[in-house]
């Protein structure tokens, strides 16, 4: 009950912040829009719908780590952090109480960059829900992301650490806007080490049915969200030592 | 009967010390006043007893209203109370009656459904202390609770709280002498990490032979140690 509770209040606490919409669902719309109508224009094989709605989504997803981020390092800034130490709420209510909302919140919004594409010509079937379920992990890693950074810094270093920074990192390392082998090098390898550009291309083999091409990358989104949440959960118990 | 008992509190942030050896016993239902300066160490005794390691059992038992105004800035006035309410395990019919109840006591009724970010700075005090009140503790802890407060709000706010004195076993920290002299059974002078004094107001005065309580304070706290 408790855990229901403060995920309510997290959910409305997010929701009700008129930029994390914008930010988290308008922003990547108004991008692919943009980038269909240049495909449109100018033909380019990367900006084909089912090429590029993958990294659209991951894209919009970096925005979530950003929407928890803040609410975290708000809630520790201003002393609300504080005041629920002191009530019945455990360390255990706290982590699921800041991740649980995030999760649906994530699933919408992939959902609605879907719908989005769907009326810009993408065919509805199988493989996309199957695209859609594989990004999931990707959300988690970004879930991860939010909460360690709430934990480690301010309101205003975690919309630069995460809202500047780590949506950067995932427009350049992801693949999204161009082709990683294009670079090639030390930069392929180094965005091939990172989660975001095997994020977009396990969504993008479920697109197009390549079955096969999945979990070599899905292994790699898996094994980061599960080390980015467990280095979370344990920066966050222990700055919940040092911040009482 | 005893309601707190503070025994060696102690609190080092890398070379400072915050708090040194703070011993004190608080009776149940008594409003204990700790005085002092900003630094002196008033938050860090409040926080080093609220806080750290309690027992669950405890947790359901006391409540606090943190210097810095604490509430859920995009949820309502009544959303924040009934949040609080529901962490501490209160159902429906309760939540409503105590919500009513807190809305009422502290003429939040009318703000009721706009959002806490929205509301003045008194406002986001008096919803904070509700909050704090709502969970009917034994015990309560306001830090600096008229702190930036005009002085109706400040009135308002005394009212509220000496209606609590006999029920409720409250420490409040405050570096407004009027606020300890009006409202307290009793004073603790801190000063540099350590409780310098303690006993009534006019125990205090006696100690230190002075007329008014703020020259007591200035003669306790920069007393040396001990010196009488």
């Amino acid at each position: 009950m408790r855990v229901l509770t403060f995920t309510i209040r997290n959910s409305k606490e997010m929701i009700r912040e008129p930029l994390n919409l914008a930010l988290g669902i308008g922003f990547p719309l108004v991008v692919l829009v943009l980038l269909s109508v240049i495909q449109a224009n100018i033909p380019v094989d990367l900006f084909v719908i089912e090429r590029l709605i993958p990294g659209i989504a991951v894209f919009g997803l970096s925005f979530i780590a950003t929407f928890s981020g803040t609410l975290i390092a708000a809630d520790r800034g201003t002393s609300f952090l504080l005041r629920l130490f002191t009530t019945p709420l455990t360390a255990y209510n706290y982590i699921m109480g800041y991740t649980l909302p995030l999760l649906p919140m994530a699933i919408l919004q992939i959902i609605i960059s879907f719908i989005a594409a769907f009326f810009l010509v993408l065919t509805l079937n199988l493989n996309v829900l199957l695209s859609i379920l594989i990004l999931i992990p990707a959300a988690v890693v970004f879930i991860g992301f939010g909460l360690l950074a709430g934990s480690l810094f301010n309101e205003k270093m975690v919309g630069n650490v995460c809202g500047a920074v780590l949506t950067n990192l995932t427009v350049w390392l992801s693949g999204a806007w161009f082709a990683l082998d294009l670079v090639g090098g030390w930069f392929e390898k180094l965005a091939y080490s990172l989660p975001f550009a095997h994020a977009v291309d396990a969504s993008r083999a479920a697109i197009v049915g390549d079955y096969s091409a999945i979990m070599p990358h899905l292994w790699w989104v898996i094994g980061y969200a599960v080390v980015t949440m467990l280095i979370a959960i344990v920066v966050f118990k222990k700055k919940m030592t040092s911040d009482q | 009967m005893i309601a707190i008992e503070i025994r060696n509190l102690s609190k080092n942030f890398k070379e400072k010390t915050a708090v040194n050896s703070l011993n004190l016993s608080i009776k149940q239902g008594e409003l204990f006043a700790l005085l002092g300066v900003n630094g002196a160490g008033k938050t860090t005794t409040l926080k080093g007893y609220s806080i750290v390691s309690q027992p669950q059992k405890v947790k359901e038992n006391i409540n606090v209203s943190p210097q810095e105004t604490a509430v859920a800035r995009n949820l309502s006035v009544k959303e924040n109370l009934e949040l609080v309410a529901s962490i501490y395990g209160f159902d429906k019919q309760k939540t409503a009656l105590k919500v009513e109840e807190m809305l009422r006591s502290f003429s939040l009724s009318e703000v009721s459904k706009d959002k806490a970010k929205t509301l003045s700075g008194g406002m986001q005090r008096r919803l904070s202390i509700a909050m704090a009140l709502i969970s009917e503790p034994q015990i309560v802890f306001l830090d600096e609770p008229t702190q930036g407060l005009d002085v109706i709000s400040r009135r308002e706010l005394w009212t509220a709280i000496e209606k609590l004195k006999g029920n409720v076993t409250i420490i409040l920290t405050t570096h407004y002498m009027e606020e300890a002299e009006a409202l307290s059974d009793r004073i603790g002078i801190m000063s540099k990490g350590e409780l310098k004094a303690t006993g009534t107001v006019s125990e205090s005065l006696t100690q230190s032979n002075s007329k008014t309580l703020e020259e007591a304070f200035v003669l306790l706290a920069t007393q040396k140690e001990g010196a009488q």
